[in-house]
């Protein structure tokens, strides 16, 4: 009995260590940047760099956009196809699946070749058509986390009997959504949220590829050419993506009345 | 001018008509029950009626308007579902809000029809509340407040009871009776329940694999069934065995004994065997003045209900149930023991 829980925590403290070490190596690193002491000298050059603002700050923005878009799209859908086509839904499943098969290196170099400057539709032509197409890829990338995150939340309810109350009762179909089944998933849609936003923060390929002046291209820029900067970016970044996480939890505790309880 | 008026109404699933041309005509106000067992096709009519699903033909007309096209939320109906479906983000008030807001009703009238809805269900100052703070009998109440605040044309039910427990059952289907008849609204209630529809319909649908079996008020259907299937599957029915002496004068043997009955099926010759059926409250342990068949039995079983007891007698080759009060003066019968049961002639049903 002893032994084992020996074992267990011996288990436990290894994969933790496995995981804490490089993550403490990396922020002692970053301190030293001052000779012979440590410092948070590395953490005021980041934000003293007016790219780490502008570059944190464009993907903030692009991050929001594609959460609404995101939403726009995947509620509607998940919810029609549980409602009238339920048949779709293993179809909706693979689609879903593809963008993580898929690597973002081929999603970019297709959207290229589509809508390059000389084409029918050219998209990369200005800075605000490149935003819409890193937009839209950002929302494709981010499709398997919403769309899971969405379809559990519709699961919890009982989206059928719902929209038919509602309906009886005089309601159309964009208040059923807006009035009924969004607020009863809303805790899903933000764990959605939160994941999109934290995929679309440290997004590197697809940004840089299409040359916008994203947050993971800065990343990448500083990565080649300082020292502990880097490291104090991947704390801050790693900051970042965790709280985003815990925010995930904290909105779950914190909105049961938005759930739906089947208790 | 009926209120109600549903003609030839047909549903085809693919390659199966669950609905096979069904009509029925009912009048403002009246408290209809459609009754059949699991698959019969209830569900399906009322959801035709609601709008959820399109006939494959016939039509619906409600109040002189022909709504069989329109689009559920065009109807101007309330409806109550067998598992509540109260929104759960919404609390108690704003559900039964619901529907008067999506009207457009102002804040004020709106608050004022919640609070009446409320005082009619009995759950005065529970606007706050959220459905998971509410127990099953008190969901359903809601929902039944939030289905007629619109103050709808008409009032569908399916099932509304059948997830609550046998006691809350029973009240809360007086409450909406009484709620219905205080309203004067016209009523569509869909159960697999005898007893429930017997005890607070004006009229009912029988309906047996889609088709209607009988219609009518909750006595004729009982006293009066129109075919075996309506007698067997409301309330309780025995069945004997009997020989058919003189086609003619309607005179069978039972037991040995002759005896006159009302009806005989047109094919019984003589000599040939009939089943006749009677009700277990027609029967009476010994003699009993008006009786004019006597039959000498065993008791095989004895079923102590509280103020009834239900015996199971074996008379030749029958097993008859038999219904008597309960005398709090002497033990119920024993299982074995000798009786003789009596019966009028005239109770005999021939199906
Ligand atoms: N959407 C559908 N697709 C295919 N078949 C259906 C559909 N809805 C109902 N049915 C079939 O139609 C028949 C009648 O169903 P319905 O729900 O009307 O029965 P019901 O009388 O309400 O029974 P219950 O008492 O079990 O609720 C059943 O055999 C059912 O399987
Ligand atoms: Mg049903």
């Amino acid at each position: 009995m002893k032994t084992n829980r020996f074992w267990a925590w011996l288990t436990f403290a290894l994969g933790a260590a496995y995981f804490i070490v490089p993550l403490l190596a990396t922020f002692e690193f970053s301190l030293r940047m001052r000779r012979g002491t440590y410092s948070f000298d590395a953490y005021a050059s980041v934000f003293a760099d007016p790219y780490f603002v502008s570059s944190f700050g464009y993907s903030v923005v692009i991050g929001l956009v594609t959460i609404v878009v995101g939403v726009l799209v995947v509620v509607p859908a998940v919810y029609f196809v549980r409602l009238r086509m339920p048949w779709l839904r293993p179809f909706m499943e693979f689609i879903t699946l593809l963008p993580l098969v898929i690597p973002a290196l081929v999603l970019v170099y297709g959207y290229i070749r589509l809508y390059n400057s000389s084409s029918i539709i050219p998209f990369t032509g200005s800075a605000l058509g490149t935003d819409i197409l890193l937009t839209g890829a950002y929302v494709t990338l981010a499709l398997p986390y919403m769309y899971r995150a969405v379809d559990n939340g519709m699961r919890t309810i009982d989206i059928g009997t719902l929209t038919e109350a509602a309906q009886i009762m005089g309601a159309n179909q964009a208040q059923i959504i807006g009035r009924i089944i969004l607020p009863n998933i809303l805790v899903a849609i933000l764990s959605g949220a939160f994941l999109t936003f934290a995929i679309v923060i440290g997004e590197f390929t697809i940004a840089s590829l299409l040359n916008r002046p994203a947050f993971g291209p800065y990343l990448v820029g500083i990565g080649t050419n300082r020292a502990y900067e880097p490291a104090a970016l991947a704390i801050i970044s790693f900051i970042i993506t965790w709280g985003a996480m815990g925010m995930i939890n904290v909105l779950g505790r914190f909105a049961p009345r938005t759930s739906a309880r089947t208790d | 001018m009926a209120f109600l008026d549903v003609q030839n109404l047909t549903k085809t699933f693919g390659q199966t008509t669950v609905v096979k041309g069904v009509s029925f005509a009912f009048d403002k106000g009246e408290f209809i029950s459609l009754l059949g067992p699991s698959g019969c096709g209830k569900t399906t009519i009322l959801r035709m009626i609601a709008g959820f699903e399109r006939p494959t033909s016939g039509s619906i007309e409600v109040d002189g308007r022909d709504i069989t096209h329109l689009k559920p939320n065009q109807r101007q109906l309330g409806m109550v579902f067998q598992a509540y479906a109260l929104f759960p983000n919404l609390n108690v008030g704003d559900n039964i809000g619901f529907g008067l807001k999506i009207a457009g009703m102002p804040a004020e009238q709106r608050r004022a029809r919640i609070d009446e809805m409320l005082k009619l269900i009995g759950l005065a100052g529970f606007d706050k509340r959220y459905p998971y703070e509410l127990s099953g009998g008190q969901q359903q109440r809601v929902a039944l407040a939030r289905a007629i605040a619109p103050r709808p044309r008409m009032l569908l039910l399916d099932e509304p009871l059948s997830a609550l427990d046998a006691k809350i059952r029973v009240s809360l289907r007086e409450e909406i009776r009484a709620i219905q008849l205080d309203l004067g609204i016209t009523t569509v209630f869909v159960t697999h329940d005898q007893e429930e529809a017997l005890s607070i319909s004006d009229r009912i649908v029988v309906m047996n694999a889609g088709n209607i079996e009988q219609l009518g008020a909750p006595h004729e259907i009982y006293n009066k069934p129109a075919t075996r299937f309506v007698a067997t599957f409301v309330g309780q029915l025995n069945t004997i065995e009997a020989t058919v002496l003189d086609a003619a004068a309607r005179t069978v043997s039972i037991d040995g004994q002759a005896a006159t009955v009302p009806a005989l099926p047109a094919t019984a010759d003589n000599g040939s065997a009939v089943s006749l059926t009677l009700r277990p409250e027609v029967l009476s342990v010994g003699a009993r003045q008006g009786n004019d068949i006597t039959l000498s039995g065993t008791i095989a079983d004895v079923t102590f209900l509280g103020s009834v007891i239900r015996l199971r007698i074996t008379l030749g080759s029958n097993l008859l149930s038999l219904d008597t009060f309960n005398d709090q003066r002497t033990a119920p019968p024993a299982r074995g023991e000798k009786v003789t049961v009596s019966l009028a002639s005239k109770d005999l049903l021939v199906l």
